[in-house]
Parts: C-alpha cells; sequence; structure tokens
C-alpha cells in the first residue's frame, strides 16, 4: 500500500515505453506555453503598428497607435512567466547584470529590455501632443501625472511635431528588426536544443517569428472590435480590409512553411522518424488538430473576405471569427512545441502523458491570470493614453484631444510635412 | 522647413532626445562589443580564470587531474546498490523523478528485434521493492525465452562541451579545470533549461533547493582522494573512476584494454563515461 502511495504521489506524468527517470516529470508547463505566446503577440501588434509609422501604409492609421500601446502591454507580461517559473525568482536579475553569453535565455533580459526601451519612446513621440494637451486639460492627480509624462516638453508647434513623427518613424522601423529578434530568438531556444527531436529544427525560429505575427495581428483585429463595441463607434473599414490581407498573408506564409517543415522531415526519413510519427499520431494529435483547423478554416474564410471584397458586418463578423480562431491556432501550436517536445522522451523510446496542474505557480488558473492581466492592463494604458484618431476623439471631447488651432495636432503634424 | 529658431524648451527637449540617442546608441555598441569579446572567449577558459588558480579545496590542485569514467556492461548485476548509495551520500530527494545516477536493464526476448528496456524507476519495479528506497528489478520476463539481456549504469557524463553549461542563463553550473561540471547551488535560478539541454536526462530539478541538480562524481570525495559513492559500493567494480592524467589508473587501463564507446556521440558533447559491450540500442 505505502509503494502505491509513493507511485501515485511522485509520478507526475504517466508514461508508456522507456523514459529516463528524471523525464517524469516535464520540466517546462503551461508558463512556458503562455511565455512565448504572449512575447508573439508583442511582435504581431508591433509589425502592424510600423506598417502605418514606417511604410505609412495609411490604411493602418486607426490601429497604428492601438497596436503600439497593445505591443507594450503585452511585453510587460511576457517577462512574468517567466518570472513566476523560475525556482529563485529572487535571482532573475543575475541573467541581467551577469549573463552567461553563451545562452539564449541570457539573451531575453537584453533583448527585451532593448525593445520596452524602444517602445516606450515611440509611444512617447506618437503620443506626445496628446499628453501636452492632457496635462493642460486635465484636472488634480491626472493632471500631474499627465505633466511627468510630457517630461517638460510642451513644445506642440508643426516644427516640434514634425519633430516628434520623425522619431517615431525611426524608431518604428528599427523596431521591426528588434521584434524580429524578439520572436527569433525565441525560437531559437527551442531551435538550438540537440537533446530533443521535435525542438531541434532550423526553421524553428522561422516558424516562431511567423507564427508570432499571425496571433499578434490577429489579437489586435480582436481588440480593435471588441474597443469599437464598448465605444459605440464605427470600424474603419479600409483599416479592417488591411488588416485582413496582413492576417491572409502572414497566416498562408506560416502554413506554407510549417507544411515544409513537415514535408521535408517526412522525406528524409532520418533516424528517429517513427517516434515522431508516433508522436504526431499519439500525445499532440488533438493539439495538431487544433492548430491545423484554426489555421486552415480562417485561410480559406479569408481568402473568401478578400475575394468577394467583403465589407461592413459580414466582414467584421467572419474577420473577428478568424482572428479567434488564429489567435487558438497558435497557441495550440506553442502548446503543441512546448509541451509536446517534452512528451517525446529523449530516449526516443517513450512517451509521456502531460496533464497541467489546476493550481498552484505552474498551474493553469495562474498562468491564465497572467495572460488575462496583460489585457487588464492594457485597458489602463489605453485609458491613461487614448490611441483614438483625434478627430473622432476632438468630437467627443473637444477639451482633451490635442486640438491646436481647430486641427488636430497629429493632422496638422502630417499636413505641414507633406507641404515641406 | 521652417526658419524660424528653435525655442529653448525644443531645445531642451531635443537636447534630451539626443542625449537618450547617444546614451542608447553607446549603451549598445559597448554591450555588442562586450558580447562579443565574451563570445569570442571559450567558455571553459573564462572558468578557468576567474577560479582560484589550485581550486576551492584546501590541498587539491584541480589542475592536476584530469577525471574520467567507465562503465563495465559484462560486470553489472543489476544490485542497484550504486543508486541507494548515491541517493544517501549526496542527500538526493527519495522520490522516483530524481536521480544522481540509475540503472538501465536491456532484454531481449526470442522473435523480437527492438530490447524491453526499464530501469529501477519503472512502476514495475518500484512494485517489485519492499520498501521503495530499497531499489530492485523485479523478475518480470520469468517464463520469457531471453536471447540476450545486460544492464548499463547511467549518470552525468561530464562532457568536454557540455550543452548544460552552455545555456545556463547565469553561468551557475560550470565546468572545473579537473573536468568536473558542477552547479552553484546559491547561483542557479532554477529555469531548468540546462535540463532540457541535457541529452542523457542527468539532470532533474531539486524541488528541495528549487534549483537543479545533477551527478558531480562524488566531488567532495574525490577531492579528498575517495572514490565515489557508487564506485566504492559496487560489488563486482563494474564502475571505474580515476584520474587520465594518471597513466597507471583504473580508467586508463580499462580504456586501454577495452574497445569502449560513449553515449550519442553525435551531439559533439564529448561524454566523460566510457562503456564496453553496449549495442547501439543503448544511448
Amino acid at each position: 500500500m505505502g509503494t502505491l502511495v509513493h507511485i501515485a504521489s511522485y509520478v507526475a506524468s504517466p508514461y508508456s515505453g522507456y523514459v529516463y527517470p528524471n523525464e517524469t516529470v516535464l520540466p517546462w508547463g503551461v508558463l512556458i506555453v503562455i511565455y512565448p505566446y504572449i512575447t508573439g503577440l508583442v511582435a504581431g501588434a508591433f509589425i502592424v503598428s510600423s506598417l502605418y509609422h514606417t511604410f505609412r501604409l495609411e490604411n493602418f492609421k486607426p490601429v497604428a497607435r492601438l497596436a503600439l500601446i497593445s505591443a507594450f502591454a503585452f511585453l510587460c507580461f511576457a517577462p512574468m512567466t517567466l518570472l513566476s517559473h523560475l525556482g529563485h525568482p529572487e535571482r532573475a536579475l543575475e541573467a541581467i547584470w551577469t549573463a552567461h553569453w553563451t545562452s539564449a535565455f541570457a539573451a531575453f533580459g537584453y533583448v527585451a529590455g532593448f525593445y520596452a526601451v524602444l517602445l516606450m519612446l515611440e509611444i512617447w513621440f506618437a503620443f506626445r501632443a496628446d499628453i501636452v494637451a492632457m496635462a493642460q486639460s486635465a484636472a488634480g492627480w491626472r493632471r500631474r501625472l499627465y505633466r511627468v509624462l510630457t517630461l517638460g516638453s510642451y513644445d506642440v508647434s508643426e516644427r516640434a511635431l514634425r519633430y516628434d513623427h520623425k522619431w517615431a518613424t525611426a524608431l518604428a522601423a528599427l523596431g521591426i528588426p528588434a521584434a524580429a529578434g524578439l520572436h527569433g530568438y525565441v525560437g531559437f531556444v527551442f531551435g538550438s536544443l540537440k537533446s530533443r527531436e521535435w525542438w531541434s529544427s532550423d526553421l524553428m525560429p522561422i516558424i516562431f517569428l511567423l507564427s508570432a505575427v499571425v496571433s499578434g495581428v490577429a489579437a489586435l483585429v480582436v481588440i480593435y472590435v471588441v474597443s469599437s463595441m464598448v465605444r459605440k463607434t464605427k470600424l474603419d473599414q479600409k483599416c479592417m480590409r488591411g488588416l485582413a490581407w496582413v492576417m491572409w498573408g502572414f497566416l498562408i506564409v506560416t502554413v506554407v512553411v510549417e507544411g515544409l517543415e513537415y514535408v521535408e522531415m517526412f522525406y528524409r526519413r532520418l533516424e528517429g522518424i517513427d517516434v515522431i510519427e508516433q508522436l504526431i499520431t499519439g500525445p499532440i494529435w488533438a493539439g495538431l488538430t487544433i492548430q491545423a483547423l484554426c489555421s486552415v478554416i480562417p485561410l480559406v474564410i479569408l481568402s473568401g473576405l478578400l475575394a468577394w471584397r467583403t465589407q461592413g458586418r459580414t466582414l467584421t463578423f467572419w474577420m473577428s471569427f478568424s482572428a479567434v480562431l488564429m489567435m487558438v491556432a497558435v497557441l495550440a501550436m506553442r502548446w503543441n512545441v512546448v509541451i509536446g517536445g517534452q512528451e517525446l522522451s529523449k530516449t526516443a523510446r517513450g512517451f509521456l502523458t502531460f496533464y497541467p496542474p489546476l493550481w498552484g505557480r505552474e498551474g493553469v488558473v495562474w498562468a491564465l491570470s497572467l495572460f488575462a492581466s496583460s489585457f487588464v492592463w492594457l485597458w489602463f494604458l489605453v485609458r491613461l493614453l487614448p490611441p483614438w484618431e483625434r478627430a473622432e476623439t476632438a468630437e467627443a471631447n473637444p477639451e482633451t484631444s490635442g486640438v491646436v488651432d481647430g486641427v488636430p495636432a497629429w493632422e496638422s503634424a502630417r499636413v505641414s510635412e507633406e507641404g515641406a | 522647413m521652417s526658419d524660424t529658431k528653435p525655442t529653448k524648451q525644443e531645445m531642451g527637449r531635443r537636447g534630451f532626445m539626443r542625449l537618450l540617442g547617444e546614451l542608447s546608441a553607446t549603451a549598445a555598441v559597448c554591450s555588442g562589443a562586450a558580447a562579443v569579446a565574451l563570445q569570442n572567449t571559450p567558455a571553459a577558459a573564462r572558468t578557468e580564470a576567474e577560479f582560484p588558480a589550485k581550486g576551492p579545496v584546501p590541498g587539491y590542485d584541480w589542475t592536476k587531474h584530469r577525471w574520467a569514467f567507465g562503465v563495465d556492461t559484462t560486470r553489472c548485476i543489476g544490485c542497484l546498490r550504486c543508486v541507494e548509495a548515491c541517493k544517501v551520500e549526496n542527500n538526493v530527494p527519495f522520490n522516483p523523478n530524481d536521480y544522481r545516477t540509475w540503472v538501465e536493464r536491456y532484454v531481449y526476448l526470442e522473435g523480437e528485434d527492438k530490447p524491453r528496456v526499464d530501469s529501477q524507476d519503472d512502476p514495475v519495479n518500484i512494485a517489485a521493492a519492499d520498501i521503495p528506497t530499497n531499489y530492485r528489478f523485479a523478475n518480470r520476463y520469468k517464463g520469457d525465452k531471453v536471447e540476450k539481456s545486460f544492464f548499463v549504469a547511467k549518470l552525468c557524463n561530464h562532457c568536454e562541451n557540455p550543452p548544460c553549461v552552455q545555456v545556463c542563463p547565469v553561468g551557475a553550473t560550470y565546468k572545473t579545470p579537473d573536468g568536473v561540471v558542477l552547479i552553484d547551488k546559491n547561483y542557479c535560478i532554477g529555469c531548468r533549461y540546462c535540463v532540457q539541454a541535457c541529452p542523457y536526462g542527468a539532470r532533474y530539478f531539486n524541488e528541495e533547493t528549487n534549483t537543479a541538480d545533477k551527478c558531480t562524481w562524488c566531488y567532495h570525495r574525490i577531492t579528498k582522494g575517495l572514490k565515489p559513492a557508487c564506485v566504492e559500493v559496487c560489488p563486482v567494480q563494474g564502475r571505474i573512476f580515476g584520474d587520465l592524467n594518471d597513466p597507471g589508473s583504473e580508467i586508463n587501463e580499462f580504456i586501454r584494454t577495452h574497445r569502449v564507446r560513449v553515449l550519442k556521440p553525435w551531439t559533439g558533447n564529448g561524454p566523460h563515461v566510457f562503456y564496453n559491450e553496449i549495442d547501439s540500442e543503448v544511448s
């Protein structure tokens, strides 16, 4: 009896075949699934903001600043997942102060830190005119807060705004390789490990990066649609169609590259392919099915929407539906990689089945709480720095809109720039 | 372009932004240069340079030794005293998820081309023990026609190019000049990247210390001239330990007189545990 209790209390993951004794507890759980997922949302949202700020694609203007704020909100919570996972979170900063440079993990603090600074700077430049307006119009503690956020700069002259815009453009341009680096690095964390058959792949950073953009754009669509519903404002149709094109483009490239990865793996049939086949048809078949369906269905829907030039509520509904599916697909992909890789034993002779704990630091509830918190934080940031277009805001509340001489600050800057 | 002179305020802001830009550019260049410089220095050389010349153990000069381990699978009888000794000697948690060393049993049954593999950690074997800490292999193949079988002891390979050391984000795990891979428990942040990186499954996460843990070849013993606990208790000399720098050592004799191989050589890790008489199914 004692033996049975002993087994029941310690064998964390049931297994079949032969696995190394130390493998019976999976080192990385749900938190490490959420970590690359949240990081991916950052990359995707940022790309959309850069499409406007750097490439001047006017269609994306209505969401450009919302995308920036979203990227920042998610970036704040990505390290929280890692921090919660550490055995000694109080030593986390050692990875920055005394970084061991051959470790991919050591890069995280630097890459994410650099990116956070870049995002904060870009947000500051993109919102400066609004901050100044709010510092002048708000009252009480809000006034003090916005005064601090101005960093002492109250100049909203044409010249100054043009200067802001220039900086925002430059930072957005610099942000693209930074975003690619941030997520490419996450893929590298897995792809560079030769110990795991399912992870070790040269394509891993690329697949992670592409799927990150897919999930980030999809998340932005959901955020944009939900925020418009809450604010009872109309969605910009040109913007929605632009986003549909971005979703479709990145999704199709992601599906093709992932497909190529599988084709190549099965065509080469290197040693170990038989256990990969068993992994795909065994422990992770459900996850892979979800991933495949939630990728292909939106691809078909989006193709239809774009081919038939759908507009209005139909476009909104089907795009939102596709976006949610795409977010699920990428989450499933993260699960299939992170958990799937560990469910295949390093012995290549056995499989483990991971049952995530519900409670505790590594539990589902905590992981989901962290994920949900990033949206609460986003809500707070949006309240602090409303990213909506000024003309729209101006109608709603002319006092806090950053309107200079009847022309919104942002518009006046752009008009004068085009004139120059 | 407007030709009005910038206001004092604007100059201030511009100056501030320029300063910020310059600072971040300088920081980026410096950190980049530092990263390149550090990348160019091999991890091992760096650690050696950072350590005291003769090592932290008084009376023991770690530059004079190069330890290695041998497993003579023709001798092992699967008694598992080594596993038990290791747990006791090194305060390894007495649960079936944490082992610094373990023993695998390979059994080829008649008519089957793949071996059946289990370790003392298999539920059938755990159930066969009268008390959980009394490790044993159950007689589960009774009645089957066994064509070939052997035991293989496993432990940390203390690799020449350890991937666990490579991936540690803080350098808490490191290779000593005498070739032993150790973990600084007071420095490990518990990220478990090293546990993932080890292709041999030699590492585990110690829930008691919240840090990574693994075999040290009983560093506290070998630096005093003793043998690792598992070697000490082995009743059949199936485990061999010694100094590669000493031509007359047992390990040198074992390597000289046997055809030996290492596990998973394709990883390029350069393991320092040498096995004889194992077939390609052992990995």
